[in-house]
């Protein structure tokens, strides 16, 4: 038996709603010259067709298609023996990553949904000290695996214990940072472990009667909302985009436990050889930190425009981002760039300087809070999504803007 | 070296028009695209060919329609494409995808290098390149921006992080996802589009590459689409009006007062 | 309108679009204000395999004939009507050694030029001798195995960026028309430079600039077809060549076109956009109409050509060109009016293309030229026919 979806063609009245609702373009609407009132007929692309059920939903009126979703693969594992929610606490350089702290105050509310302990696990090297300021965030149990060999992340080593670990102790959530170590060894544990995985969440909730996790996470660069579930395995992996959920506020009273783990260098698959790092010294601030972002896109004309924006940015504290086109021409580099071939950014203020918004830039910036347009052209996308719309010359808008955040800021001392 | 690349067909969006009035994507006539990392992907393997000498292999997992996206490979240079399509692959989330593209590797027997782009503009998941080199028990370097050095037993690569960039070196058989920095990616040529045309795509089906019927398609996906929606629209913005001092003044004490500065 | 395209046409096209719109488009306000030769561009144009479309597959080339070239060349100036020269002015001066070069000297030349490794220019103008050839001051003196080229040409296109020059000299002054030869001079032969880079009003990625004899040797072997056929080579390079001028206009003409409706649309004054106006709608109805008149004639003259090879075709060539390069300036100078004062500006694509069009109504033969040229043809014919 395979997943089964079909039209029927009775009760089909090709108004082609569900043509319109398909997300992954699998419905074609077929002319039907025999039919009497020549009436078009919906066609599934079978091998298109992810039976995600949107185009059921979309002609719940008529009831022209019905769909029988085979079980998945029923595993031998009980899922009332996984019990916990967990956190990835990511390390970098020593540092506990700002994303983890964010996780910690959401993994909380699931945690108390769920009435079950929220644990951490720290993996690094001379680390042991963070693993209270994890309680002091939320944790009550802090797995650490603390030795020389987890100085850097690897990808292989950091999923061989955290994979083992998994296995042992039976959580029933484990949530990641959606980060670029998140996104690398998530995936490789939940391919050993058999266990679905969720990329980049914006939203969590559970579901009380089945204690399943929603998970809530864009597609088709946030065009479309799905949420995803997976009924039948444990644990359910999530890695959650940086700065989604509120940071957790540190209680220096509270309490845990810390579970320093052993660590057996010689069983532990670890088949790279980390090298160094080379820190990128054009960026002072951190894009995907950064709670303001100036952005500056083909308006700038030219490489020097990014002195200006430099200049606001640094007026604002905030990090220099840009669009494609200012990468392309070599004004800046692809570190900087925002967008579907760049980076996911969802800052608390964004200013788009000379970006027009094409779809590809408003991807990976148009979950930011306040979007800060500064345009020419009045009737680009850029300046219609924006909250606040600047019609002019970049270079004659910017300076006066930095002249009056001064001034706001003289007045606070 | 034997270097396979996975690519995948996603819609292309390059001028793909909002709807206004719902927010949603304007679907009709998109044309079916090779994912833009896989570009990357692709290119990074034709010059590491170039190179070190050898030989290329693309693979895709999709509908019959998806050979168009090989058939683009084989014109810019590529050697040999596979074409894994069977309905029973139909609704993989990553997993059950990882799984398929692993066997066909397996199918493919000696491999050297796998390149994946870092992820799909459609899914943006960037999971299926871990999972398949997961699944063949072979190291993997995510979001490689260059590859340094690269010898018959091993490769030295950079790793972009949001800080900067890591070396990490790796023995091979190894799979790497790329970034857009890694290289710029050729056109195909007439003589390679002419040969593309003519070429012979093997089709591979589940049988083919020895998958377990409850390890593909939507059995095998731990995960499941409990629904689709659209977002919520952004509240449409305010024009501030005014000579460029009161504009900027506007703006300055909007932002202040949301305490946002 | 459907042409009914080969389906190796039709990856021609798709082809050389997909390089205008990648490659060219990002780069084309910079090769313009620069005037630099942009030799990235004719590597990807070589990488791509279009160098040599018209080429014959013996010599390394997809033996598309006129039309090949046409239709690349009507896709690359739909963009950017001054870097495509670099390939179109290569066919000129390619054309003599097809027409009038032996096996041996075709395949010295030719794959080269099909491969893009090297460019090509043709060199017959000189200051004295515009449109009418027979004035030609450049002398090539036989010395032995050598002839001594002395000389100078001007405004040849891709002169001092190409190394393979197809040059037109006085054999024998004394017999006029028939005197002149035509011969190969490589880039780099002691004896031949090159003169002041042109300032252009368009075309401005394109190089200009003269070609000058002092003393030149080169091998007799050089010398394509026989001593004296030299006009002859000529007026058949130009039949063979017009068609491709006609289709940078046509391309130049279309661009202008796609730009202009897209304004259109886009354009609000008075509440609404322009294109709801009827004075705009009929504008843009009349520019349609003329870009495809003239894409109908230089097709099927370029087809009629194709078919039958070595046929003079003087008078359709000239047809072509004509028609093709007035609509390119009229059809220009309307997507101008339409883009209003933007349209004057330089952030606007329109008014490089308008500058780039008035080229085509000058080189290889005049507007009025051409219609000597159709004029003389239709009194031969009819006297013929009587």
């Amino acid at each position: 038996m395979s997943n089964q979806i079909a039209v029927s063609a009775d009760k089909c009245i090709g108004c082609g709603l569900c043509f319109k609702a398909c997300p992954f373009n699998a419905i074609s609407m077929a002319e039907r010259p025999t039919h009497p009132r020549k009436l078009k007929l919906a066609v599934i692309d079978m091998h298109t067709c992810t039976f995600c059920g949107a185009c059921v939903d979309s002609c719940k009126n008529i009831g022209a298609i019905t769909m029988i979703k085979d079980a998945p693969a029923v595993l031998d594992t009980d899922l009332s023996a996984y019990r916990g929610v967990w956190v990835y606490a990511e390390q970098r350089h020593g540092e506990i990553s700002p994303v983890v702290y964010e996780l910690l105050n959401e993994g909380a509310v699931l945690a108390r949904k769920l009435s079950v302990p929220l644990s951490a696990v720290l993996i690094g090297d001379n680390i042991e000290a963070k693993a209270q300021d994890l309680i002091h965030h939320g944790a009550d149990k802090v797995y650490l695996f603390d030795a020389p060999l987890f100085i850097e992340f690897q990808d292989d080593s950091y999923s061989d214990v955290l994979s083992h670990l998994i296995v042992e102790e039976k959580p029933e959530i484990v949530l990641m940072g959606a980060t670029n170590i998140g996104r690398s060894f998530a995936s490789r544990v939940a391919a050993r472990i058999r266990t679905g995985l969720t990329a980049d969440c914006t939203a969590l909730d559970i579901d009380p009667t089945t204690r399943n996790l929603m998970q809530t996470r864009p597609a088709f660069g946030g065009n479309i909302m799905a949420t995803i579930l997976s009924p039948r395995h444990r644990p359910q992996m999530s890695t959650v985009r940086h700065k989604v959920f509120k940071p957790a506020v540190k209680d220096s009273s509270r309490t845990g436990t810390i579970i320093k783990k052993g660590v057996n260098t010689a069983t532990i698959v670890n088949r790279t050889k980390f090298l160094g790092f080379i820190k990128d010294t054009t960026a002072k601030v951190n894009l995907s930190d950064a709670d303001i972002i100036v952005s500056g896109g083909r308006g700038l004309g030219k490489t020097e425009g990014f002195t200006l924006i430099d200049e606001l940015a640094e007026a604002l504290g905030g990090a220099v981002g840009s669009s494609r086109a200012a990468v392309d021409a070599g004004w800046i580099p692809y570190s900087h760039q925002v967008g579907q071939t760049g980076r996911t950014v969802s800052p608390k203020i964004y200013f788009a300087c000379g970006i027009s918004g094409q779809i590809q830039h408003q991807v990976g910036m148009g979950s930011s809070e306040i979007i800060v347009a500064i345009n020419k052209d009045p009737s680009c996308p850029m300046m219609k999504m924006a909250t606040f719309a600047i019609e002019g010359d970049l270079y004659e808008v910017i300076p006066w803007i930095i002249k009056e955040i001064k001034k706001a800021r003289g007045c606070q001392i | 070296m034997h270097i396979v690349v996975c690519i995948k067909q996603v819609p292309n969006t390059t001028n793909v028009q909002i709807d206004a009035t719902t927010g949603t994507l304007k679907r009709e006539g998109v044309e079916a695209i090779i994912n833009p990392f896989d570009e990357y992907a692709i290119e990074e393997a034709i010059r590491l060919k170039e190179r070190f000498g050898g030989k290329t292999t693309v693979i895709t997992m999709g509908p019959p329609q998806a050979e168009q996206a090989l058939r683009d490979t084989l014109a810019r240079g590529i050697d040999n494409a596979i074409l894994v399509s069977d309905r029973a692959f139909a609704g993989a989330d990553t997993w059950a995808t990882s799984y398929a593209l692993a066997q066909a590797i397996r199918t493919l027997g000696d491999y050297d290098l796998i390149i994946c782009g870092k992820q799909a503009t459609d899914g943006d998941t960037a999971q299926v390149g871990p999972g398949v080199a997961e699944m063949l028990n072979i190291p993997h370097v995510a979001y490689v921006k260059k590859i340094e050095e690269a010898s018959n037993g091993s490769m030295k690569v950079e790793r972009m992080m949001e800080d900067g960039y890591d070396l990490i070196e790796t023995p091979l058989p190894a799979l790497i996802t790329v970034v857009k920095e890694i290289n710029t990616p050729r056109l195909p040529s007439l003589r390679g589009l002419m040969n593309a045309k003519k070429a012979q795509i093997p089709h591979w089906n589940a049988e083919t590459i020895k998958a377990e019927k409850l390890n593909i398609g939507l059995t095998g996906s731990p995960t499941q689409v409990l629904k689709i929606f659209s977002p919520p629209l952004r509240p449409g913005g305010e024009m501030l009006q005014g000579s460029l001092e009161q504009v900027a003044e506007q703006l300055v004490a909007k932002l202040k007062n949301a305490q946002l500065i | 309108m459907e042409y009914f395209l080969s389906e190796e046409q039709q990856m021609m096209v798709d082809l050389a679009r997909k390089i205008a719109q990648e490659k060219i488009k990002p780069v084309r306000e910079h090769y313009d204000e620069t005037e630099e030769f942009p030799w990235p561009i004719v590597k990807e144009l070589a990488a791509a395999d279009l160098c040599g479309t018209y080429i014959p597959q013996e010599f390394g080339g997809f033996g598309g004939g006129i039309f090949s070239l046409v239709l690349v060349t009507e896709e690359l100036c739909k963009v950017d009507g001054g870097i495509a020269l670099a390939l179109a002015a290569t066919a000129l001066g390619t054309f003599p050694i097809m027409i009038a070069g032996n096996d041996e000297q075709k395949r010295k030349y030719l794959p080269d030029i099909a491969a893009g490794r090297k460019l090509a220019a043709f060199g017959l103008t000189e200051p004295e001798a515009g449109s009418d050839a027979t004035g030609l001051r450049t002398t090539a003196v036989k010395d032995g195995d050598f002839y001594v080229l002395n000389g100078t040409k001007c405004f040849i296109t891709n002169a001092g960026d190409a190394e393979t020059y197809t040059v037109f000299a006085k054999t024998n002054p004394g017999r006029g028309a028939r005197g002149i030869s035509c011969f190969v001079v490589e880039k780099g032969t002691p004896g031949f430079e090159f003169g002041k880079k042109e300032k252009k009003m368009g075309i401005r990625a394109s190089s200009t600039r003269e070609l000058i004899f002092n003393n030149c040797r080169i091998p007799k072997e050089n010398l394509l077809g026989k001593e004296g056929h030299g006009l002859i080579t000529a007026q058949a390079t130009l039949d063979c060549s017009r068609p491709g001028v006609a289709a940078q206009a046509l391309g130049i003409a279309a661009g202008a076109l796609e730009e202009a409706v897209a304004y259109a649309k886009t354009r609000v004054q008075f509440g609404q956009t322009i294109a709801s106006f009827q004075g705009i709608q009929h504008m843009l109805a009349d520019m349609a109409t003329e870009v495809e008149a003239a894409r109908c004639l230089v097709y099927a003259t370029a087809r009629m050509m194709d078919a039958h090879p070595g046929k003079r075709t003087t008078k359709e060539s000239a047809m072509a060109k004509l028609f093709a390069s007035e609509t390119a300036m009229k059809v220009t100078t309307n997507a101008v009016q339409i883009f209003g004062g933007y349209g004057y500006s330089r952030e606007y694509p329109v008014e490089k293309m308008m500058r780039d069009a008035k080229i085509t109504t000058l080189y290889e033969g005049t507007s009025q030229i051409q219609k000597n040229e159709i004029a003389l043809a239709l009194i031969k014919e009819a006297a013929t026919k009587k």
